[in-house]
């Protein structure tokens, strides 16, 4: 196989784990740990020629965005990825409201590759990178 | 030691109000009946926060003394002409009716989190109306529970054992044997395929556990019955007696077909959204056979393609199915006051969400006055933000305008739009160190305790609003006085 970008559907979700890190607060180790992340099928793993815990970049048309991979254990599901809730997954995410307030937050269309050379950021860095305060 | 008993949770919509806390000498050590959520906040909510309000000098948050802060505060929001107020979704009811006072004394825009969750939601009660009850009567009556786009087992851990399959009814049984039947099974199945594995060396001898939709018998069965519609086999779905897998982004077309099936029509194709229609009929069947039936919904519908058509579709499937037998449904709301600030913003502003005090009076028109619109045309020139994180939970886009406004935050979390913020005030934590009234997702009102005392100088989110307020009109009357 060896291919190194997928295209994908990509859907941002709660996970017990995010919701659990989240409450622990979001400086916390828990929580960079549990959103940081992207659920992918196995065989699409496969097909990108990566195991569980390797960095891939996730860009959708509004940014990308770099984090470790965890073999989803709900599978199958081919080409459809899942991000928890939180800024690394919004780095991606559509603005786009359709004129009722709501962004696109679920069944998205993106990229993922494989980056084994690029960081995950930290919440700091990623702020920092994202907005650059002031 | 002394055990608080009923306290009511300030994690999630369901506002499990069963929970007994340990307290020593001012601080929580035991949690009983929580979830691992409940258990998280209650035992390290005081780990990550601050304790003195911040302002940014130079570029840097630093310590400053509380008048300073709401001083500074105040001037912005006085002096702004478009300023947007949000979160609310995890405070009082006490505290967000100050809140709407706020936004029409400055004639600005509030808007809470329902505005990137069930929004849409709201949209499609508007359109269509709502068949909904409290979680009383689906615990003690319902015989089919349907979850679409939900996955309680992460995002409202006891929800399934307190409302609904797995809580003991007074008309309904609780499924937990079968569920715990289901549980060995499967934990059998996988120790046979691990010692099959080890002996032949063979990659699997047991065929994979399929996500086919069937048939299955468990759809006959008596007693109550689950169904998960999702487009992943979450947890909950490993629960339930039948699982619908839908493609991404085509729940409205399988609800459409569902409203089809239930009037008896003929569908010409083979599948919906990626489901054979002989599986769809089965569920149809268990629809219309059922006694009492409630769809939870969850952002699955809310979140995507479609957003209040989905709804839409949802909302007049129970309402068709009404025609056949009783059905309900019901949002399954995330944080744990999202309805009441829904339930606040109605009775003072005639709105939900979204509204808009600019002209002096309310407006509403999500797509115009909702916050992630707002940003995106840059209109706003000042935010706060209360009890919410929307730097981390708004797209990039939307959250680069609120951090290039002036900000104000009031949160107990130090978080990241905290991080982001001009003006931070450390806020008291409802329902551990404050009390108040928070809605739980059926409309109930809840009160949530206080437990322990805050730290010193550090007050409810009430409090700050209400001297905010003051200090604004303070503000405001020395500008008249010298304009």
């Amino acid at each position: 196989m060896g291919g190194s970008r997928l295209k994908v559907v990509l859907l941002t979700v709660r996970t017990i784990e995010q919701g659990v890190g989240k409450e622990r607060g979001k400086s916390s180790d828990e929580y960079f740990e549990s959103v940081a992340v992207c659920y992918v099928d196995p065989d699409d793993l496969s097909s990108l020629g990566v195991k569980e815990g390797s960095n891939v970049r996730v860009s959708t048309e509004h940014g990308s965005v770099v984090v470790k991979t965890v073999s989803s254990l709900r599978g199958p599901h081919p080409r459809v990825v899942f991000l928890p809730y939180g800024p690394w997954a919004n780095a991606v995410t559509y603005p786009d409201t359709d004129s009722n307030g709501m962004p696109s937050l679920k069944g998205i269309q993106a990229d993922v590759d494989v980056a084994p050379d690029q960081p995950v950021l930290s919440l700091g860095e990623l702020l920092r990178k994202q907005f650059g305060k002031r | 030691m002394p055990i608080v008993k009923a306290v009511t949770c300030p994690v999630c919509g369901s506002l499990c109000d069963d929970i007994e806390v340990t307290v020593k000498k001012g601080e929580i050590l035991k949690i009983k009946n929580g979830c691992s959520m409940s258990e998280s906040k209650f035992l390290n909510y005081n780990g990550h926060r601050v304790l003195k309000p911040l302002i940014r000098k130079n570029g840097e948050l630093v310590e400053t003394s509380f008048k300073e802060a709401l001083v500074r505060a105040a001037e912005i929001l006085a002096n702004a002409n478009y300023p947007v107020l949000y979160g609310w979704s995890s405070t009082s009811c006490e505290a967000i009716r100050v809140g709407v006072e706020l936004a029409e004394e400055i004639g600005g825009v509030i808007d809470n989190s329902s505005t990137v969750c069930h929004g849409p939601s709201t949209l499609g009660i508007q359109d269509v109306g709502i068949s909904s009850c409290t979680l009383g009567q689906i615990r003690h009556r319902a015989d089919l529970v349907i979850y679409w786009g939900s996955n309680p087992w992460s995002a409202h851990p006891r929800h399934v054992e307190r409302y609904t399959t797995l809580s003991e009814g007074k008309f309904e049984r609780s499924e937990w044997k079968s569920y715990i039947a289901k549980t060995e099974a499967s934990a059998g199945r996988k120790k046979v395929d691990r010692a099959l594995k080890r002996t032949s060396r063979n990659k699997s001898v047991l065929p994979p556990v399929s996500v086919d939709h069937g048939p299955c018998p468990a759809i006959l069965k008596a007693g109550r019955k689950l169904i998960v519609v999702d487009v992943r086999k979450t947890r909950t779905a490993d629960v339930a007696d039948y699982f619908i897998q839908v493609e991404p982004n085509k729940d409205y077309e399988l609800l459409q077909a569902f409203r089809g099936l239930i009037r008896d029509q003929e569908i010409e194709t083979e599948k919906v959204a990626g489901v054979p229609v002989e599986y769809l009929e089965e569920v149809a069947d268990a629809m219309i056979n059922c006694n009492f039936g409630v769809i939870f919904f969850g952002l699955g519908l809310a979140q995507s393609r479609g957003k209040p058509r989905n709804i839409d579709a949802a909302l007049s499937l129970t309402r068709d199915l009404n025609a056949r037998t009783k059905f309900v449904i019901m949002p399954m709301r995330g944080h744990f006051n999202v309805s009441g600030a829904d339930t606040v913003f109605t009775w003072q502003a005639g709105y939900p969400y979204a509204v808009d005090y600019s002209l002096g009076y309310p407006r509403y028109n999500p797509g115009e006055t909702s916050i992630i619109d707002i940003l995106r045309r840059k209109e706003s020139d000042a935010a706060l933000v209360v009890a919410s994180d929307p730097v981390a939970n708004f797209p990039k886009k939307a959250a680069e305008h609120l951090v290039s406004n002036p900000l104000i935050v009031i949160d107990p979390h130090f978080n990241a739009t905290s991080q982001m913020a001009d003006i931070v005030f450390p806020s008291a934590f409802v329902g551990i160190e404050a009390n108040g009234t928070a809605y739980r997702m059926d409309h109930v009102p809840l009160p949530l305790k206080k437990i322990v005392k805050p730290p010193i100088g550090i007050l409810p989110d009430k409090e700050i609003l209400r001297r905010l307020l003051v200090e604004v009109r303070k503000t405001k009357r020395a500008a008249k006085r010298k304009g």
